[in-house]
């Protein structure tokens, strides 16, 4: 930032940045102007007009919007003049003629800036006595958002947002002058992945979200800081509550992770908390193979009883725990201690078979920020499509090469949401990415363009796994490549919100808490415990099929959906003797489990998180949990005292104080240094000398020859998609319909070579065909855990057939 | 009073085929544009700029000086200008019916000139007979090599293309209609950039200039200098076109040179006040121009200077001519419907006020009106356009708004008895109308 010009703010003299606007230079300086149309995130239109300041220049006094103002120094600006007065007062009043001031029944009545300012300097009578402008209101223009045009006061806000910052331009306006109305095209719903921003940032109750309307006034919310549980991007959100129930999340405008911007998944998801579908009780599969609802006390006793059975007939590495990733870290924490310490089993994993090494995305050394893309030069992007699985990480990268001029290079199988602002862009046969990551390496053909500009630094490395099923050591080949290019940073990816806090924690076979390396030092903390190297979560599968693993905890992790292979889920689920369940539901694994224990979710319960950067972030209670539901922790630590063994933790409070004195890389991060001081997070250290871990990525091998699927035999592109049939969609009633259903995309010339212009079988599995030309023939494309879906035995290599035609009518 | 001819020559003296380009070459046609490839850009700038001519789209610049302006950033665009949509106003549909081949003329002198490889006339919707002659014309330049690749034989390329505006007023606003022009909603763009010659087209050095100006150059160019200055009056250099309609006998397209009274104009050129009726008001310079009167202004100069400075303006050159049957309050609030009408929207003061303006007319009109109205139209106009000044102040982005006070500062000013006496028909005015 160059130097802080100074400017004269109704005669007092203020030093303020360069290089921005005078309305928010002023607002710098503590002088709030007010305004409709300018948003500190969008491009400046100077539409509203309601920003009038003085400005003394060589032609005297001048009335300017000071939206559209850039800041000088030695510029004397006047806001609070009588001229300026009234301009602004004759905007407001324009803007007053046609509007409705339906404000009681408005959802936006209370927080909303035009009725704000109309109180504060409106006029208390209307001149205007003419018929106000009518239209039919409201119209949806989404499945989440309505619109009513007679609220509208056209300041193109969302119209902005759509074009600028999600690049879905799918809302604009129509005609002139007086009739001038935000639409959408005809046949086109506003479906966008981030319509919910439009509603948030409209400045008047024009754009209303269904999840919300009519449900609150804001005066009787109540309001906590918590972090997105949709992303691992650890976005800031701020959660809202109503009569103890959660009834909105906001983005919040945080530089770090998420600039404010949400997606529709993220704000509307929290339904899954009100649900009444909920698990209030502790649930018990009595002799009858039916569950029955049990006291805490019976429940435990029946889970300790159990896991003691196994320990003393099979050892306790016969007890194995998968899940963990989607609660706080102190949650985490403690499962850890409970596996290794109270059980004595080191099998425990937070991924679901579908991540990539524990120790790389925990211990990454050269692992970059999100906020390396606003200087980034060049952003290479190898993993899944953003815009499906990591939104708020797409406005990012999007923002990045969109505004800031980033050289984009996105390799997938398949197009992309981000390949409008690529680059550079390369898809290749699943299977085939060695063959790839090696001609990209050497620059050759046409690779030759984006080689070179990994050579201009500094360079941001996205990487995961494109898809599914794709060998996770292509992803770490990637980012050996790229951690030695100039001034690089690497972004590994997981899923689920808290997964780099759970390994953080220890919730891996491979780790300990602080990202210690197993078979370290003794933890004190723990007394006698089982430091060795676990079995993952496919091994933990695998041992259960095999009769190895007798006793399975879920905690909150459903792998007969979330893992790719799901027919191994099952039998594993299924085989084991006995399977606790810690979740918010029923889902179609805690169903078949022998004890389901009700646990707390998002917005019950207290502690810290932490984002694919290592930041560590506050999330905070607002609401209670459902009938006798619980957080893990209680959970875990009530269960260790019946076996004997008790952890003695007494509040999630108590369990961030351990974590910052056992775990090396979380020393010094308390909840008061959270709460009161780094309101943005802090990124814990990847490099402390207390750690020894640094974990530095398997380098690219040579490409191990691939066979090109030949006949109907096809590569397996499994992808992940923003609205999917997992529990917690399906239990948020807005986004319940939006899931896109399963089908097999297929390039255009196989399906004329296998004769599939309608529908296939994958692995026995019927599913209609879409002609994706982004495919490279011999590349299947199948949605993962989609309704109605197919749950298979997801291979990297997969069988189809065609149906043929008069199987199409059966 | 004489007519001065100049742009008009050729379609007065041929009638029948002035837009062919047989008949433009027979007549000297395409040497400017040949000389103007022997010459240098600062020498074609400092021609023009030498010559006075000044644009003749509205806002009344010097056209060499515009040119002047360009950023060095490259590739840079001419656009024609012939959205000519305010209302009375239809010279440059003359031209580009009846001419074309000049203006093309005209158009290879200013991209050499601006070192643009592509050029863009933006016709107005509502003309396509002139945009089909204009068509015409640059197929026939095309194949005649004076357009396209390697023009009249030399290393510079030139592309020209046609466009048909969608039938918007605001258009003929130069960023709006370079928005138009990029497939964008025609909306008028922030200023600062304040010139297309800095960002423009694509954001990219551009110089618009108005039909009228364009078909100057030819001229320009083969006469020369002096002579285009030796038809001066004053700082007014080379001849000016109107557009004369409304209540006289001859309304129609003049080319006239400069000098003349708003007495000579009216009666003389034109023809008189039909039927033997009283001049009431004139708008000087397109419906956006303050309104003169008689006792007033009748024996001003029609100057740029003169007018300015008796707090009108010359415009797009269109005078409308209203006589003593007319009803103010009526006339001024057609005006102002326009403005409603033709609002982009964008911005607020606009896209409110002018509305709220013409309800408030129409209302008075309807016998409907109230005893604040008048000074209700005052202050609704204030917000639109600060201290209702001249030039305006504006609130707006564009002067589309305050366009539409200026039929409302004429009918206060000089008719506030009309005002006074639709107020005493209505019920609501407190003035014991008639029930």
């Amino acid at each position: 930032m160059s130097e802080q010009v100074t400017i004269t703010l109704d005669g007092v003299e203020c030093l303020v940045d360069p290089g921005q606007m005078l309305i928010a230079a002023a607002e710098q300086a503590g002088t709030h102007i007010p305004r409709f149309c300018w948003h500190p995130r969008l491009k400046e239109v100077g539409m509203c007009r309601q920003c009038f300041v003085e400005v003394e220049g060589p032609r005297g006094v001048m009335m300017v919007p000071s939206c559209t103002q850039p800041v000088a120094d030695g510029m004397v600006v006047h806001t609070k003049t009588p001229a300026v007065k009234k301009a602004q007062e004759g905007i407001l009043e324009f803007l007053l003629i046609n509007h409705p001031l339906d404000c009681p029944i408005c959802d936006k009545g209370g927080e909303c800036p035009l009725q704000d300012q109309t109180l504060s300097h409106g006029p208390g009578e209307s001149r205007f006595v003419e018929e106000k402008r009518h239209y039919v209101k409201p119209i949806p223009v989404s499945d989440l958002v309505l619109l009513d045009r007679e609220r509208c006061i056209l300041c193109a806000r969302c119209v902005r947002f759509a074009d600028e910052i999600s690049g879905d331009p799918l809302i604009e306006f129509a005609d002139r002058g007086n009739e001038t109305q935000v639409t959408t095209f005809p046949d086109q719903p506003f479906s966008s992945y981030f319509s919910g921003n439009t509603v948030q940032i409209c400045p008047v109750g024009a754009l209303t979200a269904t999840a919300y309307r009519f449900r609150a006034r804001p005066w009787d919310l109540r309001e906590a800081a918590s972090v997105n549980p949709g992303t691992t991007a650890g976005d800031s959100v701020t959660i809202q509550a109503s009569r103890d129930e959660l009834i909105r999340v906001l983005g919040v405008d945080n530089d770090a992770t998420n600039h404010g911007w949400l997606d529709d998944r993220s704000r509307f998801g929290f339904q899954w908390v009100t649900s009444p579908d909920r698990l209030r009780r502790p649930l018990v599969r009595g002799a009858d193979g039916t569950f029955h609802a049990a006291s805490w006390g019976e429940a435990v006793a029946t889970v300790a009883e159990q896991l003691r059975g196994v320990i003393d007939d099979h050892g306790p590495g016969a007890v194995a725990a998968i899940g963990g990733a989607r609660g706080t870290n102190e949650d985490a924490y403690t499962l850890a201690r409970f596996m290794r310490s109270v059980i004595g089993s080191p099998h425990l994993d937070a991924r679901l078979d579908d991540a990539l090494g524990s120790r790389f995305l925990a211990t990454l050394a050269g692992r970059g920020r999100i906020g390396d893309l606003e200087k980034a030069r060049t952003i290479l992007l190898w993993g899944p499509d953003l815009k499906e699985e990591h939104p708020t990480l797409y406005l990012r990268v999007r923002r990045a090469a969109q505004e800031l001029g980033a050289t984009l290079i996105v390799v997938h199988p398949r197009a992309t949401g981000l390949d409008d602002r690529a680059t550079h862009r390369f898809t290749y046969v699943p299977g085939s990415g060695w063959d790839t990551l090696s001609a990209l390496m050497a620059g050759e053909g046409e690779f030759a363009a984006a080689r070179a500009a990994l050579g201009e630094g500094p360079v941001v490395t996205i990487v995961d796994q494109t898809g599914l099923v794709e060998d996770p050591l292509l992803a770490e080949a990637v980012a050996a490549f790229t951690r030695d290019l100039p001034g690089a940073g690497v972004l590994p990816l997981a899923r689920r919100a808290n997964t780099y806090g759970a390994l953080d924690m220890g919730v891996a076979p491979d780790l300990l808490p602080g990202r210690v390396p197993t078979s370290g030092a003794a933890i004190e903390a723990w007394g006698d415990a089982d430091l060795s190297e676990g079995l993952d979560t496919r091994g933990i599968l695998e041992a259960a099929v095999a009769g190895r693993v007798k006793a399975l905890l879920l905690v909150g992790a459903d792998p007969l959906r979330d893992v790719p292979d799901a027919d191994l889920a099952r039998r594993a689920v299924e085989g084991a003797d006995f399977v606790v369940a810690i979740d918010c539901f029923l889902t179609d694994s805690s169903s078949v489990a022998d004890v389901i224990l009700p646990a707390a979710g998002f917005g019950e319960k207290e502690g810290t998180v932490t984002n694919l950067e290592g930041r560590v972030q506050k999330v905070n209670a607002l609401v209670p949990p459902p009938g006798q539901a619980r957080a893990d922790w209680s959970i875990l630590d009530d269960i260790s005292t019946r076996l004997g063994r008790p952890m003695g933790l007494q509040s999630a409070l108590a369990i961030s104080r351990e974590i910052s004195a056992v775990a090396p890389a979380y020393r010094g991060v308390t909840w008061f240094l959270l709460d009161w001081k780094e309101r943005d997070g802090v990124v814990v250290p990847t490099d402390s000398g207390e750690q020894p871990l640094q974990y530095v990525p398997v380098a690219p091998a040579d490409p191990t020859p691939t066979k090109s699927p030949r006949g109907a035999t096809f590569a397996l592109h499994l992808s992940r998609t923003l609205y999917d049939d997992a529990v917690l969609t399906r239990q948020a009633p807005a986004l319940a319909g939006l899931a896109g259903g399963g089908f097999a995309g297929l390039n255009p010339a196989d399906v004329k070579r296998i004769r599939a212009d309608q529908a296939v079988t994958v692995e026995g599995h019927r599913l209609p065909v879409i002609v994706d030309p982004s495919l490279a023939p011999g590349t299947i494309h199948v949605p993962f855990n989609q309704p109605g879906g197919p749950l298979f035995a997801a291979g990297a290599v997969v069988r189809v057939e065609a149906v043929e035609a008069e199987a199409l009518d059966a | 009073m004489t007519e001065l001819r100049v742009l008009t020559a050729r379609m007065v003296e041929h009638p029948t085929d002035s837009h062919t380009l047989e008949r433009y070459l027979a007549t000297g046609g395409y040497e400017g544009a040949r000389a103007s490839l022997t010459r240098t850009r600062d020498d074609l700038v400092g021609l023009v700029k030498e010559s006075g001519l000044i644009g003749r789209g509205g806002a009344g610049f010097s056209a060499g000086m515009k040119w002047s302006f360009m950023a060095p950033a490259r590739p840079s665009y001419l656009v024609v200008n012939g959205d000519e949509s305010e209302p009375g106003t239809f010279k440059d549909r003359q031209l580009l019916e009846r001419d074309p081949h000049q203006l093309i003329d005209g158009m290879i002198i200013a991209a050499v000139a601006n070192e643009a490889h592509h050029a863009f006339v933006y016709i107005r919707g509502e003309y396509p007979k002139p945009a089909r002659r204009l068509q015409q014309a640059v197929v026939e330049a095309y194949t005649a090599g004076y357009l396209g690749p390697g023009i009249f034989g030399s290393d510079y390329d030139l592309e020209l293309t046609v466009h048909l505006g969608a039938g918007a007023y605001i258009c003929g606003e130069e960023t709006a209609l370079l928005n138009s022009l990029e497939g964008r909603r025609g909306e008028p763009r922030l200023k600062p950039p304040y010139f297309p010659a800095a960002k423009g087209l694509y954001m990219l050095p551009t110089i618009v200039n108005n039909v009228e100006t364009i078909s100057n150059l030819p001229h320009i160019l083969t006469r020369g200098v002096d002579w285009f200055k030796g038809l001066a009056h004053g700082e007014d250099t080379g001849t000016f076109m109107t557009s004369i309609s409304g209540h006289v006998n001859k309304p129609g397209n003049y080319e006239l040179p400069h000098g003349l009274t708003w007495r000579e104009l009216i009666f003389d050129v034109a023809g008189g006040i039909r039927g033997g009726n009283t001049l009431k008001a004139w708008i000087p310079g397109g419906a956006s121009a303050p309104w003169f009167v008689p006792d007033r202004h009748l024996d001003l100069e029609i100057t740029k200077n003169v007018t300015d400075a008796n707090g009108s303006m010359l415009g797009s050159g269109a005078v409308i001519v209203m006589d003593d049957t007319t009803d103010m309050v009526a006339a001024a609030e057609r005006l102002v419907r326009f403005y409603a009408e033709e609002s982009c929207g964008q911005c607020t003061p606009c896209r409110e006020g002018t509305t709220w303006l013409d309800m408030i007319l129409r209302r008075i009109l309807d016998g409907a009106g109230r005893a604040e109205d008048k000074d209700l139209l005052l202050d609704v106009s204030d917000n639109i356009s600060v201290g209702l000044a001249w030039p305006p102040r504006q609130t707006t982005i564009c002067p589309l708004g305050p366009s539409a006070v200026s039929p409302i500062m004429g009918l206060v000013e000089y008719f506030p008895d009309e005002i006074a006496a639709h107020l005493a028909t209505s019920p609501l005015s407190g003035a014991g109308g008639a029930r």
